[in-house]
């Protein structure tokens, strides 16, 4: 076991850890920030996508030690105050997502999208998302959002 | 999905990881992981000691080396894409870093990284090869340099010692045209077959990846070129001398095929009409 | 949307309830659960498609770290009374062997369970799984449908001689002399490959138990908790009322969670037996083994029509895989597709024969429009190839061989109730601008330009709403196919719907309450949604075959239409008035002529305190409706694909994608529009990316997501939506089921585009999918 110490939705957060463990077990099971979903083992899905510093970042290819004093969001992490990131608003809006396993990765793949490219075409949408999945939407209604939320 | 029992060591320098390497006959060295721990996930690889070397933050640079940018092996490939330097003096370089898997292994994974593992159907290996770039090792007797055309040794094996690490990327700065034509089935794939090529006062180099072992030059389709042949005719040997797989994703005839196909275009954007 | 426009909630986009949950990372998916003492359950699977289990030593993994204990199927065999359920035994030669949850004597299929850890946690059970030595005499495996057919070819089950599980025929009409003395005829060979439906959430399973009193709690990412709770009484011999299944959030299914599965029936009696809460979940790369597959299905078909291209009659011969054991309802899925094969055009005689085949294979089953697609597929091309016979462009042959007059009686014998082809085909043209397609395809082939352009059509007919209960027990099926819903008012107006239908991302909670909204006249946010559990809702029939709507959505119709009639004699109850003096509307009855009255909420507050109501009447305000459809739901329309073919790498990119669909009356044009989207693209995923792939020795080349080409936003277009609307006569809502027609629809309309664009270069046909290198082959082909 390992101590890690790095900062989750803010908050410091201190736990003991096998180094073999991935990030998104750590916040699945040692913090029970269960937002963050396992959809593959081949990081082809993006199901896990969570932020590091920021950044969109497959939880799955990553160990916890590894994330040993960086600042990790989750989507638990992104509703601000109670009220929906304007991501998350224009997921509901646009009918962005149906059975919701891929959306918390598909919305934080977004936000990181327009945190480096704030005003993206359709095609860098599409492109941008290269590595999210998603079985229900066809992705018609996932563009649309990130669309509506990149001019909101 | 969850990788076997394994040791973990923090490395604070390069020599602490060098000297952590020497500790065990199957340590593993740790940088973005995006190309280790997928393996290991799958329990392909089960190293006994992973050296953490992911926080060894002064090997992750784009430098201006004179006629060459020096790249750190630790520089990620989201940073390769966003360096103004690489985009002006090796845009090559920083078009195919943005053509690596998908935007979140580019945030992780890093140059070093995925040249090390030698995999040949790695799109920034056969960027280097087209390159001629040099690779910067560090082992216990010190640093070499090891050109990019004899770094890749055989599938997954690289010229690299097991207690040595890559710590620096060299490439020239291109005067000529450039491109990088990668094709694959979806977006985040890997190639199922790419070219790569750069144009020096020396004339077209011309890399190829997936269509062997390791990624490699398309000598016959350089030798053409410099021969005076058309692009056509150039293309055309594109896949003289490789030993491309067959796998789901195309067998090795339709590999040899877009090999000229995809030599023919990249060519087409590198060398002006 | 306020209050006061509570009445118009039925046919408005209204955002879903179900999304503040899933958007804030709050869903309940099974491993998201955990229950204190819970261990791990693991799988060992055969790595071999076909072998006789020589022997299993699970020492060295029973005395690993955290291992609580090891099975093999020998020391669970006493657990169960029989194999793993198959629903649909389709007819009378049908040959069923026994699937024991883990495997006995031989594997036959890479996947196969033979012997399951139980840890302390996952990662424990992972590592002891490696652990246990299983000696195997490999055999022969065999993974095509037609070398297992063939004489000598090595056998799945000894009782099943030559592979062959079952023949089912159905025949109208004189197909012999229509052939004799068709002016035309048209002989096609289609090749269904084999899919894996990739659920996004693969499946998982949570058991508890209550060691003193018996009492079994499922957690389950399942699409069927009732049928589960009977299966468990089947195998396990619970009594029935002793299990609880809770489906809570799934995430997504497409048929491969219409399932009963080894590891239900591992699972739970390893949690009896230990006395603990024990959880599975699975791997991708192992649902890409042990789910269940689509499709794989080789289609002859053949057409017989007038010179004009007016087609008379259909003949078909199917050899449909099953894999190695039957699932849930394997042997039935192609006879979901059975009468289809005439698509929406009007025919005097048909004849369908299908041949069921094992094969060393993961089982297949019901994937996503479950014989609907494959039909499509075989007459949406055959009609193309009749058109270049005939010399006629596929919109004039479609045109000229529709069914115009409804009701109308299929050749095949089903009756559909109401539809319009030619609108949704007008309309689909309109948006296309296909006179413009054509002409700048024509400048293309003129120029020879590397990227060629196509166009494909599929006008398609569906039936779905499973099902009339009558049907299925004609074809031998071993269920229902009604649907229960309930309503209960609440002492302080909120209202409570009790769903038999189960969603897993069709967006139920929010259009039920929508339908209950408008029904009492109650705010739409004041209607919450109850699903998915056993112990909540007692009965029903779960969700697949785009039932949801067009059963379970018209018995909530009916049971509002209960509450309200009760409601009403509260009302004129309490207002002294006659009921024929009341009005209803916008929840609130009023007594004519004057400003008296009294709203549904109001009235379930009265039916509640019960201290002034009819002689006679129960308290409570609430209703149950059990709701048995008189006929399929019959969807329809026209959908278009415009393809571009780089004719030097042979890749397919998909440039515009038309949809123009009938599906009745809409209840929420977001939630409908949504499921077009998500059939479209599985649809196209079938004709450009996805194919499960077996090497000769049965080993699965597309074991991940890597090798299995899901395609992601970055190879898709937008899709261009529309529709038209003839209500279904058939429920009082003119609703038809939405949630299949995407997937039923595009693949052919893909792969005609496809032949199109390569029409100048003599091609003719395409095999599935159209990857680049099966194009460039068919390029080098007539180049030769």
């Amino acid at each position: 076991m390992r101590r890690i110490s790095f900062t989750v939705n803010g908050a410091a957060r201190e736990v003991d850890v096998e180094p073999r463990e991935l990030l998104v077990y750590v916040l699945r099971e040692r913090l029970g920030l269960t937002g963050t979903n396992v959809g593959c083992d081949t990081s082809s899905c993006g199901s896990c996508t969570v932020l590091v510093s920021g950044e969109s970042v497959k939880s799955c290819t990553m160990l916890g030690v590894q994330a040993d004093g960086l600042d990790v969001t989750t989507i638990e992490g992104l509703a601000t105050g109670g009220a929906l990131h304007p991501v998350q608003q224009a997921f509901h809006e646009h009918h962005g997502l149906q059975c919701g396993f891929c959306t918390p990765g598909m919305v934080l793949a977004s936000v990181s999208l327009l945190a480096e490219t704030p005003s993206p075409s359709e095609a860098e949408i599409r492109e941008a998302l290269e590595g999210n999945l998603c079985r229900c939407t066809g992705y018609h209604n996932i563009v649309r959002a990130v669309q509506a939320a990149a001019s909101a | 999905m969850i990788p076997a029992r394994f040791d973990y060591e923090v490395a604070g320098s390069v020599e602490e990881a060098v000297r952590l390497l020497g500790e065990s006959d199957d340590a593993k060295l740790l940088a973005g992981g995006h190309s280790l721990l997928p393996l290991m996930r799958l329990r392909f690889a089960q190293p006994s000691l992973l050296v953490d070397i992911g926080r060894l933050s002064d090997l992750a640079y784009v430098r201006d080396a004179g006629d060459r940018v020096a790249i750190g092996a630790l520089t990620r490939h989201h940073d390769l894409t966003t360096s103004d330097l690489l985009a002006r003096a090796c845009p090559l370089l920083a078009f195919t870093a943005g053509q690596v898997g998908d935007p979140q292994v580019r945030h992780r994974g890093t140059i070093g990284g995925s040249v090390a593992h030698g995999d040949p159907a790695s799109d920034l290996p056969a960027a280097l090869l087209a390159l001629d770039a040099e690779l910067v090792a560090t082992g216990p007797g010190g640093e070499r340099t090891i050109p990019a055309a004899d770094f890749f040794r055989g599938f997954l094996e690289t010229a690299l010692a097991p207690q040595e690490l890559l710590t620096e990327i060299r490439v020239p700065k291109l005067g000529g045209g450039s491109a990088y034509v990668k094709f694959n089935r979806r977006a985040q794939d890997w190639a199922t077959v790419a070219v790569a090529v750069a144009v020096t006062n020396g004339g077209a180099r011309v890399a190829l990846a997936n269509m062997g072992p390791t990624p490699l030059r398309a000598t016959a389709v350089e030798a053409a070129l410099a021969g005076g042949a058309g692009l056509d005719e150039a293309a055309a040997a594109a896949a003289e001398g490789t030993s491309p797989p067959s796998d789901t994703n195309g067998s090795a005839d339709y590999r040899r095929h877009l090999a000229t196909v995809l030599t023919r275009r990249a060519l087409e954007k590198a060398l002006p009409a | 949307m306020a209050a006061t426009e509570q009445r118009s909630y039925v046919g408005a986009p209204v955002p879903r309830k179900e999304d503040a949950r899933l958007l804030t990372g709050q869903g309940t998916f099974v491993d998201n659960l955990s229950r204190p003492g819970m261990l791990h359950a693991v799988i060992v699977r055969s790595p071999h498609a076909h072998a006789r289990i020589v022997g299993i030593d699970t020492s060295r993994a029973a005395a690993a770290e955290g291992v609580v204990a090891v099975y093999t199927g020998e020391d669970l065999k006493s657990e169960w009374q029989a194999g793993l359920p198959c629903f649909w035994p389709v007819s009378e030669d049908i040959v069923m062997p026994t699937h024991w949850p883990l495997a006995l004597d031989k594997a036959r299929y890479a996947g196969d369970g033979v012997a399951v850890v139980v840890a302390e946690t996952r990662a424990l059970a992972k590592d002891a799984a490696e652990l246990v030595d299983v000696s195997y005499e490999v055999l022969p495996a065999v993974v095509d449908i037609e070398e297992a057919l063939a004489d000598g070819a090595p056998l799945v089950h000894d009782e099943a001689a030559g592979n062959r599980c079952y023949t089912w025929s159905l025949a109208a009409g004189e197909v012999e002399k229509e052939f004799a003395d068709a002016a035309v005829t048209v002989s096609e060979r289609y090749r269904q490959q084999r899919l894996i439906p990739a659920a996004m959430e693969p499946r998982a399973l949570l058991v508890d138990v209550m060691p003193a009193t018996g009492d079994v709690t499922v957690y389950s990412s399942t699409q069927i908790p009732h049928i589960m709770r009977t299966a468990f009484t089947l195998v396990l011999g619970i009594p029935e009322a002793k299990v609880r299944v809770v489906a809570p959030d799934v995430g997504g299914g497409f048929g491969s969670k219409v399932e009963v599965y080894a590891e239900d029936m591992i699972v739970v009696p390893i949690a009896r037996r230990l006395g603990r809460p024990v959880k599975w979940v699975e791997e991708r790369s192992e649902a890409c083994l042990a789910t269940i597959h689509g499709r794989d299905v080789v289609q002859h078909i053949e057409l017989a029509a007038t010179a004009e291209g007016k087609i008379r009659a259909v003949r078909v011969r199917l050899k449909a895989a099953m894999g190695s054991y039957l699932q849930a309802v394997t042997p039935g899925v192609p006879l979901l597709g059975a009468w289809l094969y005439g698509g929406c055009y009007d025919l005097a005689a048909y004849d369908f024969l299908c041949t069921g085949v094992f094969t060393t294979t993961t089982p297949t089953d019901a994937y996503r429009g479950a014989g609907r697609p494959e039909a499509t597929y075989a007459i949406e091309r055959a009609i193309d190839a009749l058109a270049r016979k005939v010399g006629k462009d596929p919109v004039e042959i479609r045109r000229l061989n529709f069914i115009e007059e409804f009701p109308f009686t299929l050749a095949s014998g089903l009756e559909v109730d109401a539809g319009d082809f030619h609108a949704a085909l007008d309309r689909a043209l309109e948006i296309l601008d296909y006179d413009t397609v054509r002409k700048e395809q024509a400048e293309r082939r003129a120029s020879g330009a590397t990227r060629q352009l196509g166009v494909g059509f599929s006008t398609y007919i569906e039936m779905c709403g499973l099902a009339p209960s009558r049907i299925l027990g004609a074809l031998n099926y071993g269920g229902g196919g009604w649907e229960s819903m309930s309503i209960r008012c609440l002492p302080t107006g909120t209202v409570q719907i009790v769903s038999g239908t189960t969603p897993h991302g069709q967006g139920h909670a929010t259009t039920f309450a929508q339908i209950v909204a408008d029904k009492l006249g109650v705010d739409f946010d004041d209607v919450e949604f109850l699903f998915g559990d056993t112990a909540v809702s007692p009965t029903g029939f779960d969700t697949y075959g785009s039932r949801s709507l067009p059963v379970g959505g018209v018995a909530l119709w009916h049971a509002s239409e209960k509450v309200v009639a009760k409601a009403k004699a509260i009302a004129a109850h309490t207002l002294e008035a006659a009921e024929d003096d009341l009005e209803y509307a916008g929840g609130r009855f009023a007594v004519r002529g004057t400003d008296r009255g009294m709203t549904v909420k109001e009235c379930a507050f009265a039916a509640w305190h019960a201290h002034n109501l009819p002689d006679g009447m129960e308290p409570g305000l609430e209703a149950q409706h059990v709701y048995d459809p008189p006929n399929f739901s019959w969807p329809s329309g026209c959908h278009i694909a415009l393809v571009e073919v780089d004719t030097q790498t042979g890749a397919v990119f998909l440039d515009r994608y038309v949809a123009v669909d009938d599906v009745g009356r809409v209840v929420n044009p977001l939630v409908v529009d949504g499921q077009v989207h998500g059939g479209i693209a599985q649809g196209v995923a079938q004709a450009l990316w996805e194919e499960a792939v077996y090497d000769s020795d049965g080993n699965l080349a597309t074991g991940s997501l890597l090798s299995y080409l899901v395609p992601s936003a970055a190879e898709l277009p937008s899709y261009e939506t529309d529709r038209t609307e003839t209500p279904s006569p058939t429920n009082p809502l003119g609703v038809k089921g939405v949630g299949e027609t995407g997937a039923i629809a595009s693949t052919p309309a893909v792969i005609n585009a496809v032949i199109d664009a390569l029409a100048p270069y003599g091609i003719t046909d395409m095999d599935m999918p159209a990857s680049p290198e099966r194009v460039w082959r068919a390029l080098q082909e007539v180049a030769k």
